[in-house]
């Protein structure tokens, strides 16, 4: 469905895009909205007395106001645009570890984090010599709760997890682990990078203090992302980049800062992104979260039952009614990165490698998985083009196994 | 490009049956080589007997690539002298990627027929002719790490 609204794909039919957990293709509206901004409106916003700057300035606000309204997020100004997730979490592991955190205090994280949130936490933990404690995993690929409400406790001062795996598609119970977090007092920060694409996310009611997203995941721009957060958590962090845009008063001995968001936004912005994004999640809403989320779980489901049938396949995760959008899996005798190849001959596009999870590929005892993973542009010729990619993989390698043995 | 050009049955058996595979007791030199891309992993052990390399074996995990690569590479050097397998890794270099490496040439002259480096050791050989079986991965440019990993950790257990 909505193939011919992303210009890539229509230009590539024998194109079966399977990867979109790490990164969308892009609808021409997003293109086209970039394109625009440039053509009409581009000045440095904030900085220019002239009209055209007073354009690029409200299209930056009304980008802001968009992407706030895609996340139920109330207060715009509690929108800070990033890069996208990896800035949004060391923007939090920096700017509020560094103060916040001490010898004896404990970060929670989890086994199934991406190294986007992971490295950050434990970084800052050796910087400032606090512990990190890390939640295992049940042997279905979900996060241990029992090992969770073990873990957290006053000691406590932050728990850092996603809000859905990029490895396993492991849709988390934020509610649970929020309400175990704010027992012990202890700061709530929610990588969302998997789970804004495909689901609808309101962040008032989540309960979460902070929660991450990448843009060029959800039909936006690489480039942008953003942190959401409240807005006490947020005034209350020190900013962790100076320059231009954040300050109010720059004396020769200190500086005071600016109001939210630009407090956490120095240096001219990217607004062209932005504006991006807020075509993004436009055309996102148009086709509805719920439309996307229902869709996906019919390629997931068929796709998980198809393989499921093969000989020697192996899949990671919960079953695929508790998943989102990822399919990962191992064929005996085949390394993801050969499966890769031999799909990828047939046009098929699916990630093989450690997906930035290396601390989880160590505890599924596995080096890699290939990973298929869905969106709302697929339909089930894709489903159809990956099983016969796996067959000839598999063919090959077997053919290659009778002839020596 | 064809599948058949980089799955050679060659490649496919040694990747089934490795050779040289395991740990080497008493091994005189040890390379750990990595492929941050897809998390390959290869261990090469060397014994030497002044240049010579007496054995060879490889340990790791990865691809059907790097797996028979490391398995015939360790069948191609064992046996030579630090200056033939040197000379193995540019001409294998120059297959998989289609050009020569860049300032790893001995004195300039290596692979030249009949000559020998500096120290007058000869870096005359010849390819063993089943490692063409990898001319097809030149083709696959995202796979050209994968052949080359183990004789990248070679040559650094080699030249350090
Ligand atoms: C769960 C998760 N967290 C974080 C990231 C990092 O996102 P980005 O590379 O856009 O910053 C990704 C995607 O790669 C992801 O899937």
């Amino acid at each position: 469905m909505h193939r011919s609204d992303f210009p890539l794909l229509a230009a590539s039919p024998g194109l079966h895009y399977l990867d979109s957990a790490a990164t969308t293709q892009k609808p021409a509206v997003v293109l086209d909205a970039m394109r625009e901004f440039y053509e009409t409106s581009n000045a440095n916003p904030h900085r220019g007395a002239y009209e055209l700057s007073g354009r690029a300035t409200d299209r930056y606000q009304a980008a802001r106001e968009r992407v706030a309204r895609f996340f139920g997020l109330g207060d715009p100004d509690c929108l800070i645009f990033t890069r996208g997730t990896t800035e949004a979490l060391n923007l939090v592991a920096q700017a509020w570890g560094r103060r916040e955190l001490e010898p004896r205090d404990e970060v929670v994280i989890t086994a199934m984090d991406h190294h986007a949130n992971f490295v950050p936490w434990q970084q800052i933990a050796i910087a400032t010599g606090a512990r990190l404690r890390i939640c295992e995993l049940t042997p279905d690929g979900r996060l241990d709760m029992d090992h969770m409400r073990e873990l957290i406790g006053p000691r406590t001062r932050v728990v850092a997890f996603p809000h859905v795996s990029n490895a396993l598609g492991t849709v988390n119970p934020v509610a649970d682990i929020v309400a175990l977090a704010r027992d012990a007092g202890a700061l709530t920060v929610c990588d969302g990078a998997q789970a804004a694409p495909h689901m609808p996310v309101h962040f008032d009611t989540l309960g979460v203090d902070l929660y991450a997203f990448s843009g060029h995941k959800i039909c936006g721009p690489m480039g942008i992302g953003g942190l959401l957060g409240r807005r006490t958590v947020l005034e209350s962090l020190p900013p962790w980049q100076h320059g231009g845009d954040m300050i109010q008063v720059v004396q020769d001995e200190f500086s005071s800062w600016n109001v939210l968001p630009h407090k956490f936004e120095a240096g001219t912005p990217n607004v062209a992104d932005a504006v991006g994004l807020a075509a993004a999640v436009e055309y996102v809403d148009g086709i509805g979260l719920d439309t996307i989320l229902a869709h996906e779980r019919h390629l997931l489901a068929l796709a998980t039952d198809r393989l499921a049938a093969m000989d020697g396949l192996t899949i990671y995760g919960p079953p695929a009614a508790e998943r989102s959008g990822v399919l990962s899996f191992t064929m005996a005798d085949v390394h993801p990165h050969d499966l890769a190849t031999i799909l990828d001959a047939d046009g098929v596009c699916i990630r093989a490698g450690h997906h930035c999870a290396q601390p989880l590929m160590r505890r599924l005892h596995v080096p890699a998985t290939a990973r298929a993973s869905f969106y709302l542009y697929n339909d089930e010729s894709d489903v159809d083009a990956l099983m016969r990619g796996l067959q000839r993989a598999a063919a090959l390698f077997a053919v290659a196994g009778s002839a020596s043995d | 490009m064809s599948l058949d050009d980089l799955y050679q049955s060659i490649i496919l058996d040694h990747n089934r049956r490795p050779r040289n595979q395991g740990p080497l007791e008493g091994a005189d030199r040890e390379v750990h080589g990595h492929n941050p891309l897809c998390g390959d992993q290869v261990t090469i052990r060397l014994k030497m007997d002044g240049t010579t390399i007496t054995d060879v074996r490889f340990e790791g995990s990865g691809c059907a690539i790097s797996r028979a690569s490391a398995s015939m590479m360790t069948s191609a050097v064992k046996g030579r002298t630090t200056a033939q397998a040197l000379t193995l890794f540019d001409n294998f270099h120059e297959l998989v990627t289609g050009a020569p490496p860049a300032g790893t040439k001995l004195d300039g002259n290596a692979g030249t027929p009949g000559m020998s480096n500096a120290s007058g050791e000869s870096t005359d050989v010849k390819m063993p002719r089943e490692l063409a079986a990898f001319a097809g991965v030149a083709r696959f440019p995202l796979r050209v790490k994968c052949a080359s990993m183990a004789w990248h950790a070679l040559r650094e257990a080699l030249v350090g």
